[in-house]
């Protein structure tokens, strides 16, 4: 026990990556052993990080389970892990998501089997392994090493413009990564020549290095770090891979993508530019506005766009970008609530929209294909599926009790503190977003079948109930006892406040007499004389 | 004394009775027998009523001012910190429920009225596919409603407000196969959302001025730990940090009365009312008459204390109102669908209900509540008897004569139309006699005109209308001579008891509903408004508070002799038109054919937003659509492609012509010089013989003449 808790976040990490590696060793033909190790790997690896949750310290604002160890002495690289609140929520959704998504493509996929499943398991540790990274060198080769497996996730195993999404994905996503090296390297080199350092690229150590760094360089680190973010949350306008990533890739790679990847965005945002905000005040209202705009943007736009989609997956998809314009807006409104509310909105979206494509991969399973006007009626033959459905829907576009209204009305009042019109403004997104989700719905769901094939089609199997509960009943928990999700938040959140806008603890306490004790009744008020 | 009890304890469990057998019919209730749901579901909604009838009556058991009983049952949103009016605050929501004289009203009309359309539903709904699902929706909008008016805070009071909406969703859209039933739903859903987008500003602005969203801290263990936007409220104004008409309040009343208008259809949002008709009768009676529609009402009455001391927003709130109530009443006049007129005489007697908040008469608004959910819940559930009777049948102009032959649904039906045109000693009459009452006193006698008074006359008028529409309804379904098809003649039926009975329960609250409110100026206390005062107090008694002029018995009998007056005046325009020349309505409509089409087309509301606001998205939406595949795809992201090509060109260009051409230049050069020698490398053997003799000539030659000297030297 001594050494598997030692190493928890190791554990963890590496899980999926022994998975893959036992694959490499199954002739390619045995596609039925392939899946069953591919799915022990993939539950496996949620069971092993559940104890990242029995024995996390709530309520510290530190880093946890950290393990240390000299990797690149000479550049003083190190493997350095650790988690607090905000990245053990999201390592918990990328093992619970790695699970579903690995069980989902149990009858959906057919060719390369053996290629499929280590793809997806060396994708997982990548992934896992950005969010646990505490080393900047560390961190970078996770961030790339995850792009890989998605090109060729997407490309194999995608649908007929799999190629055109695959190098768009591949070539967007690694032009932001080569600029964020850059900022890296400089962030290095600059902290290293502060007499008396050690170069290092520990990320605690260079992002307080970096406090003292003048604004002219922390604007340029800033914008550095934020065209590889901004491209993966997506943030308008670099947002059009999205769709035709999201649109080609098999249901697990849509999955994962919306579910895990795009935060990847909004953590570096929260846990790297943020402390890259220069110090002056006019100069990081201007920054600030500008990010706000385009979070807004994001979100109206995003919004909008749904509308005429004629794709299912193409319509969920720009949803994301509508949902992330969300995350943005809170990250950026740089006060607790706004922070809060992104991070548990980032596990929010996680789940809705993770859902959603894993509902309409139901569909393309049976149907083969995507098309809205394809479908029609389909409440009749597929009553079971239609209810989760529906949940999903209302999960997604916030109605209260369920998961998705707690983030959007956390980060809205985050923002409201700050300035109203961004509220006014995100509150147009929550209008649109019934608009788009329940006309989607109305058309798959409702009405007489129209087209014959639909008559017949299977309602949910259990392995499809299997996959699915589990996120209905997150849905319904984070909306109806979030409580404990903002206690695994809510220190390292106010950590990060107090390092990048300190003014807002520094409000003056402008001191209120207790309420005064209830008034005893008078005569009656003039009210209701007549 | 506080009060207490095991109701009072329990009254959570009011609300958790109907969300235990909905979720029970949405797991389980496709294999359950229709008695089973019937049991479960109407059960359930009858012990809620139990619970809360119970629970009023351990509240009446203390004195007036003790009436608070308050429950926090967990802490549900804890985001942190957020600036407050005393600086820092950890904003908490609760999930925590309020029992105080308002509630009290609200949970009677929602689990009594809700409970006799829950047992009017197992007939009507008796031969309807999806039973199960049908009951489950509906007890999940009880919970909803129940927990909309038990809210202890304006957080949880909005999870009340989304779940009735989307419970009116799901039951308007009940009939999902037809796509109008469909649409209806989306449209009643979206256009509350843009209502909502009000009232949750409004919830940010109470939360940020409060510092909390909990309506009061009374009945709390600790008042300072569990503040509550009244008592927080009191002490700013006693510090002087808010006054009368502070811009701030006035904004958190206009938001929070756009929530309102959505809900509660007003204009300019009550589009989705008469659309949501497409559901069942019993939703219509149900949701869209007697319960979720009234929740804006309750939602300002319930916020009255920030209301009274934002002049501007009432003056908004009852323009509002008085305009919704004569609009939608025109407009009820030309409809000939049913149902359609019964919506709009809901959307014009909510109007007058927020005229009545409006002019600060809050008792008189949530009265006229009360007695509304009384007879227009009659109402509908008697169309629908009407509408069972007829197999179906919605239209007006294919009915008549049933007076006589469904006598259990018309005689009650007769009550209700006498009650909502505002005769005499009916529930009706008090109620909107006391609205009009209220509105008329606020005006200045020293003025001949002023806004109150122009506002009591749109409220007589429309008192008129309605009469005359009811009027019209009533002869035009049950007078004159018979215009039902004859295939459906023969079918005409009398409904089952389990309809009919709620009816006449009904009929008897519509005849007695008002007698708990008998003017003051008869000699009687005003029971109801006494009951509901200490909730609707307000801060301060003497800011704001409503002037009353001074009003005399006299007065009192001239003002309800205009309002029978004028409701008389209906009746007859509806008797000479309908029953006595029932031809002569048609020749009234043809003699003004413009005005007849625009009401008959209901202004043309719905076109005019469409055309503005409904197409106009959808073009943006195909807008952007374009604008991401030409411009950002196109020019930016392909854009970059082509920038990349061109410049591998260039360096393509470059690398042969530049770098390589340096390489090749040298080589050249070296090439260039090789040339003389090159000459000789003929590679023909023959030349390189003539050569090497050549050579070997001069060589021999050279030495030769070299020897040639030195052995002349030697010699």
């Amino acid at each position: 026990m001594g050494l598997f808790h030692d190493h928890l976040l190791s554990v963890v990490l590496f899980t999926p990556l022994v998975g893959a590696m036992l694959l490499l060793f199954i002739p390619r033909d045995a596609q039925m052993l392939h899946r069953v190790v591919g799915n022990l790997f993939g539950v496996l690896g949620f069971l092993v990080s559940v104890p990242l949750v029995i024995h996390f310290p709530v309520g510290s604002n530190d880093y946890a389970f950290r393990e240390t160890a000299n990797w690149i002495p000479s550049i003083g690289a190190k493997y350095a892990l650790g988690i607090d609140g905000i990245t053990l929520l999201l390592v918990m959704l990328t093992t619970l998501l790695g699970m579903i998504a690995i069980t989902s493509s149990w009858t959906a996929i057919h060719t390369r089997t053996k290629e499929y499943y280590i793809l997806l398991l060396l994708l997982q540790t990548g992934m896992l392994g950005v969010f646990m990274s505490l080393d900047f060198f560390l961190f970078y080769v996770f961030w790339e090493v995850m792009l890989v497996p998605m090109y060729f996730l997407i490309g194999v195993w995608g649908s007929e413009r799999r190629l055109y999404a695959a190098i768009k994905f591949f070539l967007y996503t690694l032009a932001g990564s080569v600029i964020m090296l850059l900022g890296i390297l400089a962030l290095y080199f600059n902290a290293a020549k502060v007499p008396g350092s050690v170069p290092t690229f520990d990320v605690p150590a260079l992002l307080a290095a970096a406090q003292h760094f003048p604004d002219s360089l922390k604007v340029w680190l800033f914008w550095g770090f934020f065209f590889a973010f901004a491209i993966k949350v997506p943030m308008f306008p670099f947002h059009t891979w999205l769709p035709d990533a999201h649109t080609e890739a098999p249901t697990a790679g849509s999955v994962i993508l919306a579910g895990v990847l795009l935060k990847m965005g909004t953590y570096g945002f929260l846990r790297f530019s943020l402390p890259l905000l220069p110090a002056d005040a006019v100069l990081r209202a201007k920054i600030i506005h500008i990010l706000i705009l385009l979070s807004l943007i994001g979100i109206i736009y995003g919004a909008i766009v749904c509308l005429m989609q004629k794709d299912m997956k193409r319509l969920i998809a720009y949803s994301s970008v509508s949902h992330l314009g969300f995350c943005t807006l809170g990250i950026f409104a740089l006060t607790p609530q706004g922070l809060s509310g992104s991070v548990l909105q980032q596990i929010n979206h996680g789940i809705s929209t993770g859902a959603l494509f894993l509902l309409v991969g139901m569909l393309y399973e049976r149907r083969h294909t995507r098309l809205i006007s394809e479908f029609g009626g389909l409440a009749t033959p597929m009553p079971n599926f239609a209810a989760i459905y529906l949940i999903i829907t209302l999960s997604s576009l916030g109605m209260p009790i369920l998961n998705g209204f707690i983030g959007e009305f956390t980060i809205l009042q985050g923002a409201f503190v700050v300035n109203k019109a961004w509220a006014a403004w995100g509150t147009l997104g929550i209008v649109l977003g019934a608009a788009y989700l329940l006309w989607l719905y109305q058309r798959v769901m409702f009405g007489n079948v129209t087209h014959d094939v639909n008559k017949t089609l299977p309602d949910l199997s259990v392995r499809e109930y299997a996959v699915l509960l589990p996120l209905v009943a997150l849905a319904f928990w984070i909306g109806i006892y979030p409580k404990p999700f903002f206690a695994y938040i809510d220190k390292p959140v106010e950590k990060i406040v107090q390092q990048v806008n300190p003014k807002f603890y520094e409000q003056a306490n402008r001191a209120l007499p207790p309420a005064a004790p209830v008034v005893a009744p008078s005569a009656p008020a003039s009210l209701e004389v007549k | 004394m506080t009060p207490s009890g095991y109701f009072l304890e329990h009254l959570w469990l009011i609300p958790l009775f109907p969300l235990v057998t909905a979720a029970l019919m949405l797991l389980i209730g496709r294999r359950l027998p229709r008695s089973a749901v019937s049991f479960f579901c109407v059960g359930s909604v009858f012990l809620s009523f139990v619970h809360a009838a119970g629970a009023v009556f351990q509240l009446l058991a203390v004195a007036p001012e003790n009436r608070v009983y308050q429950q926090i049952l967990f802490e549900w949103i804890t985001p942190g910190a957020m600036p407050g009016p005393g600086g820092l605050v950890n904003f908490v929501a609760d999930w925590g429920y309020l029992l105080d004289p308002l509630s009290c009203v609200m949970v009677l009309v929602v689990t009594g009225v809700g409970f006799l359309i829950h047992v009017y539903s197992i007939g009507y709904m008796g031969h309807e596919g999806g039973y199960y699902r049908f009951f489950g929706y509906m007890n999940l909008f009880m919970f909803s409603m129940l927990t909309l008016v038990l809210a202890n805070n304006l957080l949880l009071l909005f999870v009340g407000w989304e779940g009735v909406g989307l419970c009116s969703y799901l039951l308007i859209g009940f009939y999902f196969l037809k796509k109008s039933a469909a649409d209806a739903g989306k449209k009643a859903f979206i256009v509350n959302r843009i209502g909502d987008t009000g009232f949750l500003l409004g919830i940010f602005l109470i939360a940020t001025t409060f510092g909390t969203v909990r309506f009061t801290s009374q009945m709390l263990s600790d008042p300072v730990a569990y503040a509550g936007i009244l008592e927080t409220l009191r002490a700013m104004v006693d510090q002087g940090r808010l006054a009368y008409g502070a811009p701030i309040l006035t904004g958190i009343a206009l938001l929070l009365f756009v929530g309102a208008t959505g809900k509660s259809a007003q204009v300019p949002l009550y589009v989705w009312l008469p659309d949501a008709m497409e559901g069942p009768t019993p939703v219509s009676a149900l949701i869209h008459a007697a319960t979720m529609v009234t929740a804006g009402v309750y939602m300002v009455a319930r916020m009255s204390a920030i209301y009274q001391l934002a002049p501007v927003a009432m003056d908004v709130v009852a323009i509002v109102g008085a305009t919704t109530a004569i609009f939608a009443a025109s407009m009820a006049v030309a409809q000939n669908d049913i149902k359609k007129v019964l919506a709009y005489s809901t959307i014009s007697q909510l109007g007058y209900m927020f005229l009545a908040l409006g002019v600060g008469a809050f008792s008189a608004g949530i009265f006229h509540l009360m007695t509304h959910s009384f007879f227009k819940a009659l109402l509908f559930l008697g169309a629908g008897s009407v509408i069972h009777a007829l197999s179906g049948e919605q239209d007006l102009r294919k009915m008549g004569g049933l007076w006589n032959t469904i006598p259990a649904t018309s005689r009650p039906f007769l009550i209700a139309t006498l009650a909502i045109a505002g005769i005499p000693p009916l529930a009706g009459f008090f109620s909107k006699d006391e609205i009009l009452g209220h509105v008329f006193n606020r005006h200045n006698e020293s003025l001949i005109m002023d806004r109150y008074l122009f506002l009591w006359a749109i409220g007589v008028v429309t008192a008129g209308i309605t009469a005359f529409y009811m009027f019209r309804l009533f002869f035009q379904v049950f007078r004159g001579r018979s215009r039902v098809a004859t295939e459906l003649e023969e079918h005409i039926h009398e409904s089952p008891k389990s309809m009919t009975v709620p009816l006449m329960i009904l009929a008897f609250l519509s005849i007695c509903g008002g007698w708990f409110a008998l003017p003051v100026l008869w000699g009687e206390n005003n029971t109801f408004g006494t009951f509901l005062e200490p909730a609707l107090r307000g801060v301060k008694d003497e800011i704001g508070g409503v002037e009353v002029g001074h009003h005399t018995l006299f007065k009192e009998y001239l003002l309800m002799m205009a309002s029978v007056g004028i409701a008389t005046l209906g009746i007859w325009l509806a008797y000479r038109l309908y029953l006595q020349y029932p031809k002569l309505h048609s020749k009234v409509a043809a003699a003004w054919p413009r005005l007849h089409n625009l009401l008959i087309n209901k202004y043309y509301v719905d076109e005019i937003y469409d055309a503005l606001f409904v197409n106009r998205v959808k073009d943006l939406s195909t807008a952007f659509g374009v604008v991401d595949a030409k411009l950002i795809d196109g020019v930016g992201v392909d854009g970059a492609g082509w920038l990349a090509r061109v410049i591998s060109r260039i360096s393509m260009w470059w690398d042969k012509w530049v770098i390589d051409g340096l390489v090749n230049l040298a080589g050249k050069i070296t090439n260039g010089l090789s040339v003389p020698v090159r000459m000789f490398q003929t590679g023909v053997f023959s030349s390189y013989a003539v050569l090497i003799l050549l050579g070997l000539a001069i060589l021999l030659g050279y030495y030769g003449h070299h020897m040639h000297m030195i052995v002349r030297n030697l010699r």
